[in-house]
């Protein structure tokens, strides 16, 4: 038996290879660089560096691409279009979410804990703290996400998917324990998200193993095509195993019955993660679900639809309802996303065409927004007794009166959540627009009817923040009083995604016409 | 330039703390430059043509979903730019006294700014994405304006508002989306020439129609989608119920005249006659109520719904002279009601009350502020020599040959004005005066200068209605012939 090494193309992995190459060499930072503070810079500008250089490579292969896409390792990879549009967008919102995670104030506290292993409130952490140790595991943990999710979007073979899924998930459940502040919340955050993902990605593993058993196969694209020839005989098993597999991908997008680990997982983690979380984990997870769609359920059209039409009208409903009666802003975000995958899944519903170039355009508009929302977050701060910063202040009252305070980041809020909330001329709206669209091309406007009723009860939560912020006034006697700490990361991303939000809301026909370029994947006819 | 001007003064107002000190001067001189560039555009307004679109300008501007950034009037919407402009400033100078602080008058007036732009650009849309967005966007400034400034209810009704104005337009949206794939599609599939005259299937047609028409009904606002008006009109600062009343309001019937009823002609023609029913029972349900207020605010609310009534049952008889009238009455109301509710803000701010109950005898003490009630009353209860009597006249005229009972019924809506009218001024004015009000202060200079050029305008246009229907005659004619050119196939 001889072996022969696979001809691979590299070049359509360049991306992908730089980010999860910079990883390992972060990896490699940690142990070599000892000063903390150091170790810290390097790191946070390989980061940058690595995500910038993906960035260019994306870009690159965008216009070298030509036809529909490239095959890569016997179709176990599908370059698209699609998949480059997706790639670029998890990259720019690991990029906001890099300089999230570097963000500190002038008394160099950042969002993490300065020792994760140490248990809470224990001695070692006051001494690591006085130390002004960094945990600095983060960004090679963030690169790897990134990495994950990256590939996550691009290939079709299910067994490779289970792979990327579990990279980028592990260093996720890694992040989310690691809160400066509040640290049992965000550990126990941590465990339910791990606990939950666990068991999520184990029913997704069992799909793709009654798919392989139906069909032979573990492309999304040759078991679409084994589909047709298997149908009526193994329909038992094919329709369970589909329905397994988008069950663990739904479990991501965060969508009802599946979203028991957002609420926990979104308040818990510190806010940089959650923002990073929020915003790429969706949109990786949505183009899986894409890339599955298309290319195999749409053969089940007939027998799945219920599924993703119950699923959406649920988490519309739910994350509505759930998110009116919340006080803590982060818990409010983190229900109004899973309304947010429900409108997604709208888009969804009757697999038109047009959807696949309004969801990239949809989860951009939604994942700057979030970013944008959960930078402002990290900005509000309580103040501990002996007047040092403190957590974040995240209960809606203590918002009350900070447009007086701080007017700037109040408009900015103020527009991600119009935004949020789908009122024309900012981003959110015009995301609104096309995914409703290709939902009524598809014939699906009782579902879009539901849709529009969701939005509408959910801009009252949305507005009633922005009331809070500019008209009521702030609270004299409550302890402990809140600040707003001004830090220049943190202050910079939040307006930068405010201007990101308005452009795409006035001005989107080139981002439009960018997705609808992305809107075609790529069906290796010849098996590669 | 006309949309922008206002947007963009009243940011600055917002924004720019040294503004704020001169916030009144820098206001009213915004909005008067406004006022001066729409009557540039009315003398060059070609009358002989006016059932044309003037002053054209079309951009590509969202080419992937087919908006553009289409604008141009015809008569009808040049009446109501006219409108809003004359309107705006006088608002302005109606609260001239409230507010100290100057950031909070530089907040509101700012907000006023900004929603003239989307009034004058909601009149001027040629495309209906256009005129959605601006729609939709138009509620937050609204919003803002509801619920910041005002009485103790003010968060309540500013929510009601929100909640209304956010369904309605919501499913506007999905009829919107639907249209498109109704249209011609590329990549002006949204302008509004091009969407008239498809043909439709008539189940798709109807389905659009209602989309399109309950938002405009809870704007414009027909029973039973009304009760958002009284709240917001009781709790608002008055200036803004008067924007509210006088001008946003005509976005609905505006709206059902010339997108409902020239996108969907036989839709409109099959909704008719429940239209015309909803019509008649606002046009009673408004009188009656108003009849039972005490807080004067909510009298003019429910006499507004009457009003509103009125046109909509124009609108909807398809006839020239009537929609002439209905759209001739949406003038006269901006005015008439206008001068009322300014009128109740004036009372209130010399007694911090608006109940009924509270006033008496106060025609004694202050004969003209007595008088000019009077008169602005006398118009919203169609005195003949007022704008609003030839137009609801008009409106009765015209609907008469198309629905006899429904204008029948309607005339009792008159009849029972002259009723609510007259009681409260006997209420208010006449009779034994209570102490406390015995040193009421006359009406002011400024207080006159506001009111008395509404009352002037709409005796001008009562005596001689060809000004104002030379601009509305041919736009009406062409919408007529839209609907019934259908109903000959």
């Amino acid at each position: 038996m001889t072996y022969s090494a696979p001809d691979i193309a590299w070049a359509p992995l360049t991306p992908i290879l730089i980010v999860l190459g910079a990883a390992a060499l972060g990896v490699l930072l940690e142990a070599f660089v000892r000063v903390p503070a150091e170790r810290r810079v390097y790191q946070f500008q390989l980061s940058v560096v690595a995500v910038l250089a993906s960035l260019v490579a994306v870009v690159w292969q965008w216009v070298a691409l030509d036809g529909d896409g490239v095959v890569v390792l016997k179709s176990m990879i599908l370059l698209d279009r699609q998949a480059l549009a997706w790639q670029f967008l998890i990259l720019i919102f690991a990029l906001v979410g890099v300089l999230m995670f570097a963000d500190k104030g002038r008394e160099g506290e950042d969002a993490f804990t300065p020792l994760g292993s140490v248990a809470p409130g224990s001695a070692e952490e006051t001494v690591a703290r006085a130390k002004g140790m960094y945990l600095t595991e983060a960004f090679p943990l963030v690169l790897f996400a990134t990495g994950g999710m990256m590939l996550f979007a691009t290939v079709n073979d299910l067994l490779f998917l289970f792979v990327a899924l579990e990279l980028f998930s592990l260093p996720l459940y890694i992040l989310v324990a690691l809160s400066r502040r509040r640290r049992l919340l965000s550990q126990e955050a941590s465990l339910k998200y791990f606990l939950l993902g666990a068991f999520s990605s184990a029913i997704f593993l069992f799909g793709v193993a009654l798919l392989f058993g139906a069909t032979e196969q573990t492309g999304m694209y040759e078991i679409g095509e084994a589909i047709a020839t298997y149908m009526p005989q193994r329909s038992a098993l094919i329709l369970l195993g589909a329905f397994m597999v988008v069950a663990g991908l739904l479990f991501k997008v965060g969508a009802v019955p599946f979203h028991f680990w957002v609420p926990d997982a979104y308040q818990g983690a510190p806010s940089p993660v959650t923002a990073f979380m929020a915003a790429a984990t969706k949109a990786a997870a949505v183009a899986a679900l894409a890339r599955l769609s298309y290319l195999v359920l749409f053969r089940l059209a007939w027998e799945l639809n219920w599924i993703i039409w119950t699923v959406a009208i649920l988490s519309m409903v739910f994350g509505t309802v759930l998110a009116i009666v919340q006080t803590d802003i982060k818990r409010m975000l983190a229900y109004s996303s899973i309304a947010h995958a429900g409108f997604i899944l709208v888009a969804f519903a009757g697999f038109s065409p047009s959807a696949l170039s309004a969801l990239p355009f949809y989860m951009a508009t939604y994942g700057l927004a979030t970013l944008g929302a959960f930078a402002v977050i990290t900005q509000v701060r309580e103040i501990t007794p002996d007047g040092a910063i403190g957590a974040e202040a995240t209960r809606l009252g203590q918002w009350a009166g900070l447009g007086k305070r701080s007017p700037l980041l109040a408009v900015a809020m103020t527009l991600f959540l119009l935004s949020f909330a789908g009122i024309p001329l900012t981003a959110g709206f015009i995301g609104k627009f096309v995914a409703f669209r290709a939902a009524i091309e598809a014939g699906a406007w009782p579902l879009v009817i539901v849709a529009v009723l969701a939005s509408g009860a959910a801009a009252f939560f949305y507005i009633r923040v922005a009331v809070l912020m500019f008209f009521t006034d702030a609270p004299t006697d409550t302890s402990p009083h809140v600040v707003v700490r001004p830090t220049t990361l943190g202050r910079v991303v939040a307006i930068a995604m405010a201007i990101a939000v308005i452009v795409l809301g006035v001005l989107p026909g080139w981002a439009l016409e960018l997705a609808h370029s992305a809107g075609v994947l790529l069906a290796p006819a010849t098996g590669g | 330039m006309l949309i922008v001007w206002p947007a963009v003064t009243g940011l600055v107002l917002m924004t720019v703390p040294p503004v704020r000190r001169w916030a009144r001067e820098f206001a009213v001189g915004a909005s008067v430059v406004e006022l001066a560039l729409v009557v540039g555009l009315l003398a060059s307004f070609d009358r002989s043509q006016a059932g044309d679109i003037q002053f054209s300008e079309l951009h590509s501007w969202i080419p992937q979903i087919g908006a553009s950034w289409a604008l141009g009037v015809n008569g009808i919407g040049l009446s109501l730019i006219v409108l809003s402009a004359v309107l705006v400033p006088l608002v302005i100078a109606a609260g001239w006294k409230e507010d100290d602080a100057h950031s909070r008058r530089a907040q509101y007036l700012g907000l006023v700014l900004v929603s003239e732009s989307f009034m004058v650009g909601i009149f001027a849309a040629r495309d209906v994405f256009l005129f959605y967005v601006l729609f939709e966007a138009m509620l937050i400034p609204l919003y803002f304006l509801i619920g910041s400034f005002g009485g103790a209810q003010r968060r309540y009704a500013a929510v009601k508002f929100l909640i209304y104005s956010l369904v309605g337009g919501l499913v506007m949206l999905v009829a919107v989306i639907a249209l498109y794939f109704q249209g011609p599609g590329g990549e002006q599939a949204f302008l509004t020439a091009n969407l008239t005259g498809l043909s439709m299937e008539p189940w798709v047609e109807r389905l659009l129609f209602v989309g399109f028409f309950f938002a405009f009904a809870i704007k414009a606002p027909l029973v039973p989608v009304h009760t958002w008006l009284p709240s917001v009109a009781e709790s608002a600062r008055v200036g803004t119920t008067t924007l509210l009343v006088a001008i946003l309001d005509k976005i609905g019937t505006f709206g059902m005249l010339t997108l409902c009823l020239v996108l969907f002609p036989g839709a409109s023609r099959w909704a008719a006659p429940f239209v015309i029913v909803l019509a008649v029972i606002s046009v009673l349900y408004g009188a009656f109520a108003a009849i039972g207020q005490d807080n004067m605010y909510r009298l003019v609310a429910f006499t507004s719904v009457s009003h509103f009534g009125m046109i909509v049952l124009g609108i909807f008889a398809f006839r020239q002279t009537a929609i002439e009238g209905a759209t001739f009455y949406m003038v006269s109301h901006g005015l008439s009601t206008g001068a009322l509710f300014l009128m109740v803000g004036f009372l209130e701010a010399r007694h911090g009350t608006v109940s009924v109950k509270a006033y008496g005898g106060l025609q004694k003490v202050v004969p003209v502020l007595a008088g000019t009630f009077l008169i602005v009353g006398l118009s919203a209860l169609s005195l003949p020599g007022m704008s609003p009597f030839a137009s609801e006249i008009m409106v009765l005229i015209g609907a008469y040959p198309a629905a006899k009972v429904a204008v029948i019924v309607a005339i009792l809506g008159v009849v029972l004005a002259a009723l609510y009218i007259l009681l409260t001024y006997q209420k208010l004015f006449t009779g034994p005066t209570p102490t406390a009000m015995e040193s009421t202060k006359d009406l002011t200079m400024r207080e006159r200068l506001v009111v008395w050029p509404l009352i002037v305008s709409m005796l001008v246009l009562g005596i001689v209605p060809a000004l104002a229907l030379d601009y509305l005659r041919e736009p009406s004619a062409g919408i007529v012939a839209i609907v019934s050119e259908e109903a000959g196939k």
